[in-house]
């Protein structure tokens, strides 16, 4: 269907094809029958929303098992939790890599976490992929080529923003809301990036809050009262809501840009007021589970039924769910390209060399490209800007 | 462990050690990080013990000693071992400003006060001011020591001896501190402190004191925690961390070193029996549990085991009058 | 200037939020002498009922009043059930049984409920939205105010003019005398976890709609709470109240001009410990006497 072998793939599969027991040797965790792929989230504890994530990467290898596995091989996913902390990230990720044996790790979550393993993994070259972060740290190819991640980063979007903001409004003033941690941090980098030296003239206010603050009233006044007309506002949930709710108390209207954590309709549009949002930018590289836009679309036609049937009862307006299911999906694609050469060498080789893959939950235009010197599969997104009612798409697909 | 004869100690120290080398890489990793959750938990022990108030902010002082050992080791190149007299002494400073006013009152202030200390901590480390130090959200990679004079070990082997030296010095330390005068006359002046008050000791500085001694020692194992996990970053110090260390410390008993090791093993475990009793909301299981231990073993697992084995000695050699007394005493420090 | 006023004002409709926690860890205190830290975690489950009865169709006020009555039963129950009867009444259990109740409570409202944030319905908001004085203040934060201050007031009604609540006081200060003269002190602990936990859930339903429903929504609010108790008084009902909204006040003009916004939550434990310091009874407080 989607899947478009490249020729280098294809060439790489006929090349390997015929010793299998060579392989057992080295490349760990992979046998005639099965490759274990193992998994970090935080099942439990105050992060465990994101658990939905690699509860969809087990439904979606389930479902590819049910469909007799990839090249013969069925896919064992063992998923550990670490409670969002990095200590336990190390703890488990040992136990999947020493312990378990896996092949290697998919879709570990979170950046402090994530980045408490980086080191070790490197070390140890075993592959560390599609990390479900936003950092933009991922992409570090050079330095850590063992690691790489999947969505576009929070570095790669602000700079999106700001080069939509040099087009279409130079002469703006920005204030920036930011969480004080890696996540907000980013997305000051990302401004810098795309500004350039005009940085220290368009940004006249940065102002930061800590996950322990109850509210984000003292910010969002300081903000305003820099008199900037552009917001860019790097929040979690609860944060972005508050955010969005205090500015129209405000009365405060200025082009508002959220990240796109923070775009949910149930999370956090509906609780901060549908009509209080209108006007808000962000900026998308998934189609939206929950716009009737996408009904009838193939796409989501294929990840509906495929929530239907492999995670009944599950919440189908979570789009950590069609997160899941889109980085599952290239992972199957990385693990049909190595053919038989599952070694931790190849298959970080074919990570390395996905070309333009088409995923049925992707906006149409955006597809993940990777090569030897790119690991950031996804960089593109395109703007969207919430109605009142919905969120509408405008603009072409823009690459940072 | 009271009373036992040098050699059955030296045994179980040969035991030990021994295991660094039936077991390899991950399995060292958790038995190094059970050393280091017993080196920090012994240091409630010792809070708990003297002062009779519990501290629910220990995770502060071990996050403080591991971000001591990553900066100088990291920014300065210390090598490990010189940092861990200074991540104790930067600690037992803490502790002692912080336990100062707590310790003047009653109640349950003690608490409070490192309850907040452990929630504001990871923030003072992602703080502006000192972000060129702490690496502020990136955190701190940190380099763990080569093994030495070409030894024939692996990195987790020695990783792993080196922690369990440093435990059972500090578990040496906090024995003789435990039997030492110091140490009756703080558990009296707890007992009795008006008439220690009479005698004109100045209880809250001793307390203080007390408390330095107890964060000096969660300060070490936080520099240890350090060197094994080779990460430290804000995220990894959080409120939870310093209820674990407690709920450990209630698990394995508060009255004895013995509980300080039960409790660690708890700790570093339990996460792998919580998740087959409930894998959506272990926080409910660890929750029952400190409940029912305060309830059914206020000693804790060390002090069941000494009551146990108290009963057993008693009812060989006493007649059985004497038997519901002993049985009906709680346990005590040591 | 104007910056400065609406930094304040914004501070007292956020040391609103910390003022109605305050006072129920001030009920609690004044009951039992201790600080309960699963105050937080509670007043937070009982705000996913309230919500759970809202969503399945009763009237606000109707679910308003049926959580505060479930909330008390579970207070009372708490206390009878389990802290009555730990023998160990030294820090290590009270502190302890505290503790395990905040790790059940918080982690009952993320199993039960979900850990994504839900927004909850104001009574003081109509359809027009609810900002006041330019967005400075919105319509629900003004009542919620006007709620914790006749909460306030009840409570010093009930504590000045009710046998009940003399009975309270006296039990906390004096338990053995207050046993000669006939009152049954261990009913009125029950009773003080009681109010606290009805108390709670005012606070819960009345924070949710600023700050969103989520599991962990009290645990930054009950430090602030603390300190602002703290700072008014642990057992005076009014000075925790005003503790509050200085705190609020307190740390908005401190992020704001001082030490930035990432070390507000440093600010409130400095207040802790200075409080500590100098006056431990608080500012409104009567002196504590030293047990030691």
């Amino acid at each position: 269907m989607l899947n478009r072998r490249t020729l280098l793939g294809s060439a790489a599969l006929v090349a390997v094809a015929p010793v299998l027991r060579a392989h057992a040797e080295d490349a760990p965790g992979v046998t005639a029958g099965a490759i274990k792929l193992g998994n970090t989230n935080p099942h439990s504890g105050p992060a465990s929303a994101y658990g939905a994530i690699a509860n969809a990467d087990t439904a979606y290898f389930n479902m590819i098992n049910e469909q007799g596995g990839v090249n013969g091989r069925k896919i064992d996913f063992i998923s550990l939790d670490d409670a969002y902390s990095p200590p336990k990230t190390v703890e488990q990720t040992r136990r999947l890599i020493e312990q378990d044996g896996v092949a290697f790790i998919f879709n570990g979550l979170g950046t402090p976490c994530q980045s408490a393993v980086r080191a070790y993994m490197n070390a140890h070259k075993v592959p560390q992929l599609f990390v479900a972060t936003g950092a933009d740290k991922w992409g570090d190819y050079a330095h850590f080529p063992w690691t790489m991640g999947w969505q576009p980063s929070y570095r790669t979007e602000a700079a999106i923003y700001a080069k939509y903001l040099l087009n279409e409004k130079p002469q703006s003033k920005i204030a920036v809301l930011y969480q004080n941690d890696d996540f907000g941090k980013d997305y000051l980098l990302g401004l810098k990036d795309g500004l350039g030296a005009k940085y220290g003239e368009m940004v006249v206010k940065e102002a930061s809050y800590e996950t322990t603050d109850p509210t984000i009233d003292s910010q969002a006044v300081t903000l305003q009262s820099s008199g900037a007309d552009v917001l860019v506002t790097a929040a979690t949930p609860k944060w972005a809501a508050q955010t969005i709710r205090k500015i129209a108390e405000l009365n405060w209207k200025p082009l508002h840009f959220m990240t796109n954590v923070s775009v949910s309709v149930g999370a956090v549009i509906k609780p901060a007021g549908e009509q209080n949002a209108a006007g808000m930018i962000t900026g998308a590289y998934q189609k939206d589970p929950t716009d009737p836009k996408w009904a009838n679309d193939a796409g989501m036609q294929e990840w509906l039924a495929f929530m239907k049937k492999y995670m009944p009862g599950a919440d189908i307006s979570d789009n950590n769910h069609t997160y899941g299911f889109g980085v599952s999906m290239t992972m199957e694609q990385v693990l049909k390209q190595c053919g038989n050469d599952l070694s931790r060498g190849n298959v970080m080789k074919q990570a390395a060399n996905l070309k333009d893959l088409d995923i049925p939950v992707l906006l149409p235009g955006i597809r993940i490209n990777t090569s030897p010197t790119n690991f950031h599969p996804i960089r593109a997104m395109q703007l969207q800007r919430w109605t009142g009612k919905g969120w509408e798409l405008f603009g072409s697909v823009i690459s940072a | 462990m009271i009373g036992m004869p040098g050699l059955m100690r030296l045994l179980g120290i040969a035991a030990l050690v021994a295991c660094g080398f039936l077991f390899s890489g991950y399995h060292l990793f958790q038995l190094a990080q059970t050393a280091v959750y017993a080196v920090a938990i012994m240091g409630l022990v010792v809070v708990t013990g003297t002062t009779g108030q519990v501290s629910l902010g220990h995770g502060a002082f071990y996050a403080v000693g591991a971000y001591a050992t990553a900066i100088l080791m990291t920014n300065f190149g210390w090598p490990f071992w010189a940092t861990l007299p200074v991540a104790g002494i930067a600690c037992a400073a803490l502790g002692f400003a912080v336990g100062l006013p707590a310790l003047r009152l009653s109640g349950s202030y003690l608490a409070l006060v490192t309850f907040a200390l452990a929630v504001a901590v990871p923030q003072m480390l992602r703080a502006k001011a000192l972000e060129q130090l702490t690496g502020g959200v990136q955190g701190i990679v940190v380099t763990a020591p080569d093994v030495p004079f070409g030894l024939p070990l692996s990195q987790d082997q020695y990783l792993y001896l080196v922690t369990l030296a440093v435990a059972v010095l500090m578990f040496a330390f906090a024995h003789n501190i435990l039997r030492g005068r110091t140490w009756r006359a703080m558990v009296a002046l707890r007992d009795q402190p008006l008439a220690a008050e009479a005698a004109g000791i100045d209880i809250a500085r001793i307390k203080t004191r007390a408390f330095a001694i107890s964060a000096l020692f969660t300060g070490i194992a936080g520099a240890l925690a350090a060197i094994i996990v080779q990460f430290v970053a804000p995220d990894s110090f959080q409120p939870q961390l310093s209820i674990a260390l407690f709920v450990g410390l209630v698990v394995g008993g508060a009255g004895s070193l013995a509980g300080a090791v039960i409790g660690a093993a708890f700790v570093e475990f339990a996460p792998l029996l919580a998740e087959q009793v409930n894998k959506n909301a272990p926080g409910v299981f660890y929750g029952a549990l400190l409940v029912a231990i305060l309830f059914v073993m206020p000693g804790g697992v060390a002090g069941g085991f000494r009551r146990l084995i108290a009963g057993f000695q008693w009812r060989r050699h006493k007649p059985p009058s004497m038997l519901a007394k002993q049985q009906g005493g709680t346990a005590h420090a040591e | 200037m104007t910056g400065l006023l609406h930094q304040t004002l914004s501070g007292l409709a956020t040391g609103g939020i910390y003022a109605s926690l305050a006072l129920a860890l001030v009920m609690v205190y004044r009951a039992t002498r201790q600080i309960n830290f699963a105050q937080g975690e509670m007043a937070t489950f009982s705000t996913y009922v309230a919500l759970t009865l809202i969503q399945a169709g009763l009237p606000y006020w109707i679910a308003f009043a049926a959580t505060l009555l479930f909330s008390f039963v579970m207070g009372v129950a708490l206390e009878r059930l389990l802290l009555r009867k730990l023998a160990d009444h030294s820090g290590l259990g009270t502190v302890g049984v505290a503790i395990g109740l905040l790790l059940i409570f918080n982690a009952l409202s993320g199993w039960l409920f979900g850990f994504t944030e839900k927004g909850f319905p104001s009574p003081f908001e109509g359809a027009g939205g609810g900002a006041l004085l330019g967005g400075m203040l919105s319509r629900h934060e003004v009542g919620m105010t006007g709620v914790t201050l006749l909460v306030l007031g009840l409570v010093y009604c009930f504590f000045r003019f009710t046998r009940l609540g003399l009975a309270m006081r006296a039990a906390a200060a004096n338990p053995d005398s207050s046993r000669l003269v006939g009152i049954r002190v261990g009913w009125t602990l029950a009773l003080g976890w009681g109010l606290a936990a009805a108390l709670g859930a005012v606070a819960g339903i009345m924070v949710a709609p600023i700050v969103f429903l989520d599991p962990n929504m009290m645990l930054g609010i009950l430090l602030y709470a603390f300190a602002g108790a703290l700072l008014g008084g642990a057992d005076n009902p009014a000075g925790a109240v005003i503790g509050g909204f200085a705190v609020g006040v307190i740390e908005n003009l401190g992020g704001a001009y001082l030490v930035g916004t990432d070390l507000k939550l440093t600010l409130a434990l400095v207040i802790i410990t200075v409080v500590l310091v100098l006056r431990p009874a608080g500012l409104f407080g009567r002196a504590v006497v030293a047990r030691v």
